[in-house]
C-alpha cells in the first residue's frame, strides 16, 4: 500500500476566540491517493480554500488529524513537497518571468546553471519561453497565471495546490488554461488538489469531485469523475460529461438544503 | 526606451524653463503693478525688500571681497562643504533608519519599546539638539563638520525608518503565504520579498529626507561656528539683508540648488533601479 499524498482524520478548524468565532470547517474525512486530481467544489464560505491551506500548513487545523505524504503538514511544506498556486499569480513585479520562476529554486538553494535550466524548461513547458526575459505586467492575466504554475512545479512537488487559480480569466482562457493543467498533470505525474467554484471546471478537470457544504464547512458527498484520464474539447460535448455536471449540481444542492436543516 | 527617456528628459527641460520664465514674469510683475498702484502688502515692491531678479544675478558674478572671487564662486565651494555635511549625515542617518524599520519588522516588542522615542525624538526642536551635539562633538574631538553631519543624520533617519517599515509591511499577503510555502528563511522572505516591495517607500523617503539633510546641515553650521558652510553665509547675509537684500536672495538660490542636485541624484537612482523594472504608473 502506498502512501496517500493527503490523509484527513475529523479535521477542523475554527477561527477567532470568544464570541467571535468562526468555524470554517468541521469533521473533515479524506484522504487523496498519489496521482489524484481532486477539485473542492463549494459556495463561498464552506471553507474549501481553509482545507487548501490546511494540507498546505499556511494555516493550523483546531482539532483532528493531517497527515501530507506521510509526514505532519509541516514537515511536508518544509521538506518542499507541495507547490502552491493562487487566484492573483502573484508574481514578483520587479523580476523578469524567468527570475520569478527561478524564485523558489533560488530559496531552495539550487545552482546558477541548475536553476537558469530549470526554469526554462518550465517556461517551454508552459509554453512561454519566448517571454522568458519580460516583466510579469507585460504578459496578459492568462499567461501571469501560466508563470505562476511553471514556478509551483519548478521543483518537481509531488502536490500541487490550486486555489481558484483560474477565476479571474475569461472564459477562452480559462478552457485553454484547463487543458494545459491536465497535460502538466499528465506530464509531471504531479497530485492535484484544485479549489473552484465552477462545476463544468471541477468535471472536467477531476478524477474525484469534493463536495462541500458551509456553515460549518464539511465535506457533504464526493462523486468520482468516470470519464478518460485525458480529456480533449470533445469531452465538453460528451453525454457522460453532461450527466457528471447534473450529479455535481445535485450534490451542492442537497449540501445547501442539509445545511438549512 | 532611449528614445521615450530622451523625450522625457526633453520634456522636463522644457518644463523647468517655463517654470523659471512663469516665475522671472511674476516676480518682475509683482514689483511692477504694486509700484504703479502705489500698494505695499503683503511684500512692499520697493528694490530693499524685493529686489530685482537681475540685482540678484549679477550679485552672483561680483567679487565679495575686492579682487576676490565672484560671489558664486565662493558660495558654491560653501555649497560643496555643506553638502558633503549633509551627504555623510544622509547616508549615516539612512542606514540607521533603515536598519530601525527592519528591526520594527521583525519584532514587535521592539517596535512597541522604540517606536515612541523614534517619533519623540522628532518633536525636539533641532535648535535645541544642535548645540549639544556641538557640545559633545567637540568634548569627543570629533571634526567639527562630521558633527554638522550628525545633525543632518538626526534628520534623516526618521523618515527612512517609518517608510522602510510600511514597505516591509506592504507585500500581498499571498505573496507572504508564498515564501513561506517555501519554508524560506525569515531573511529570504526579507531580502527576496520584502525590501525588493518597499524600495518605493523607501527612495521616497530618501527624497524627503535628502532635502532634510542639506536643512539640518546648514542649521548645525551655526552652533557649531562651522566656517565657509552655507550656514554661516546665509546668517551673514540675513543680518545685512537690509542694506544689500540680493546678497541673502543670491545665497538663497544657490542653498535651493544645492538642495535640488541633491533630490535629482536620487531621483535618477530611483528611475534606475526601482521605476525602470516596475509596471509604468500612467
Amino acid at each position: 500500500m502506498t502512501i496517500p499524498v493527503v490523509e484527513a482524520r475529523g479535521l477542523g478548524k475554527t477561527f477567532g476566540s470568544g464570541t467571535e468565532q468562526t468555524e470554517a470547517l468541521r469533521g473533515i474525512d479524506l484522504v487523496i491517493s498519489s496521482g489524484d486530481f481532486v477539485s473542492l467544489i463549494g459556495p463561498s464560505g464552506c471553507g474549501k480554500s481553509t482545507l487548501l491551506r490546511l494540507i498546505g500548513d499556511l494555516v493550523s487545523p483546531s482539532t483532528g488529524t493531517l497527515a501530507v505524504n506521510g509526514k505532519t503538514a509541516e514537515q511536508a511544506r518544509v521538506d518542499r513537497d507541495y507547490g502552491i498556486v493562487f487566484q492573483s499569480a502573484t508574481l514578483l513585479d520587479w523580476r523578469t518571468v524567468e527570475k520569478n520562476v527561478a524564485l523558489p529554486l533560488e530559496i531552495m538553494g539550487f545552482g546558477d546553471e541548475e536553476r537558469s535550466n530549470r526554469s526554462r524548461a518550465m517556461l517551454d513547458l508552459v509554453q512561454l519561453g519566448m517571454f522568458k526575459d519580460h516583466y510579469p505586467w507585460q504578459l496578459s492575466g492568462g499567461m501571469q497565471q501560466r508563470v505562476s504554475i511553471a514556478r509551483a512545479l519548478a521543483f518537481e512537488p509531488s502536490l500541487l495546490l490550486m486555489d481558484e487559480p483560474f477565476g479571474a480569466l475569461d472564459e477562452m482562457t480559462r478552457e485553454l488554461m484547463q487543458q494545459e493543467v491536465l497535460r502538466l498533470w499528465d506530464e509531471t505525474g504531479t497530485s492535484v488538489v484544485f479549489v473552484t467554484h465552477s462545476i463544468p471546471e471541477a468535471v472536467f478537470l477531476s478524477t474525484r469531485v469534493v463536495v462541500m457544504s458551509p456553515r460549518p464547512g464539511r465535506i457533504s458527498e464526493e462523486i468520482t469523475v468516470e470519464l478518460p484520464r485525458l480529456r480533449n474539447q470533445d469531452t465538453r460535448e460528451d453525454a457522460r460529461y453532461f450527466q457528471l455536471i447534473t450529479e455535481v449540481r445535485e450534490a451542492l444542492r442537497r449540501g445547501e438544503t442539509g445545511a438549512g436543516s | 526606451m532611449g528614445a521615450g527617456t530622451k523625450r522625457g528628459l526633453a520634456r522636463t527641460g522644457v518644463s523647468i524653463l517655463t517654470l523659471i520664465a512663469a516665475f522671472i514674469l511674476l516676480w518682475e510683475g509683482y514689483k511692477l503693478i504694486w509700484t504703479a498702484l502705489g500698494w505695499e502688502w503683503p511684500i512692499r515692491p520697493d528694490d530693499r525688500t524685493l529686489p530685482h531678479i537681475w540685482d540678484i544675478l549679477v550679485t552672483l558674478f561680483q567679487p565679495v571681497q575686492r579682487n576676490g572671487p565672484p560671489f558664486i564662486l565662493v558660495e558654491a565651494r560653501a555649497a560643496l562643504l555643506t553638502l558633503r555635511e549633509a551627504f555623510v549625515g544622509f547616508v549615516v542617518g539612512g542606514a540607521i533608519g533603515f536598519a530601525l524599520g527592519v528591526l520594527f519588522v521583525r519584532s514587535r516588542t521592539a517596535e512597541r519599546a522604540f517606536m515612541p522615542y523614534v517619533v519623540a525624538s522628532q518633536t525636539v526642536p533641532i535648535l535645541a539638539i544642535a548645540p549639544m551635539v556641538v557640545v559633545w562633538g567637540g568634548r569627543l574631538d570629533v571634526p567639527q563638520w562630521l558633527t554638522v553631519s550628525v545633525i543632518a543624520a538626526y534628520l534623516t533617519f526618521f523618515p527612512v525608518a517609518i517608510n522602510t517599515l510600511r514597505g516591509l509591511r506592504s507585500p500581498q499577503p499571498t505573496a507572504l503565504e508564498l515564501m513561506r510555502s517555501y519554508a524560506s528563511a525569515p531573511r529570504e522572505t526579507l531580502w527576496k520579498l520584502q525590501v525588493p516591495t518597499a524600495m518605493p517607500y523607501i527612495f521616497t523617503a530618501l527624497k524627503v529626507s535628502a532635502a532634510a539633510s542639506v536643512i539640518g546641515a546648514i542649521v548645525g553650521e551655526l552652533p557649531a561656528g562651522f566656517r565657509g558652510g552655507l550656514g554661516r553665509d546665509l546668517l551673514q547675509f540675513s543680518q545685512q539683508f537690509t542694506a544689500a537684500p540680493e546678497k541673502l536672495f543670491a545665497a538663497v538660490l544657490i542653498a535651493g540648488l544645492a538642495g535640488m542636485l541633491f533630490v535629482g541624484l536620487i531621483t535618477l537612482a530611483e528611475h534606475r533601479w526601482v521605476l525602470a523594472r516596475r509596471r509604468p504608473i500612467s
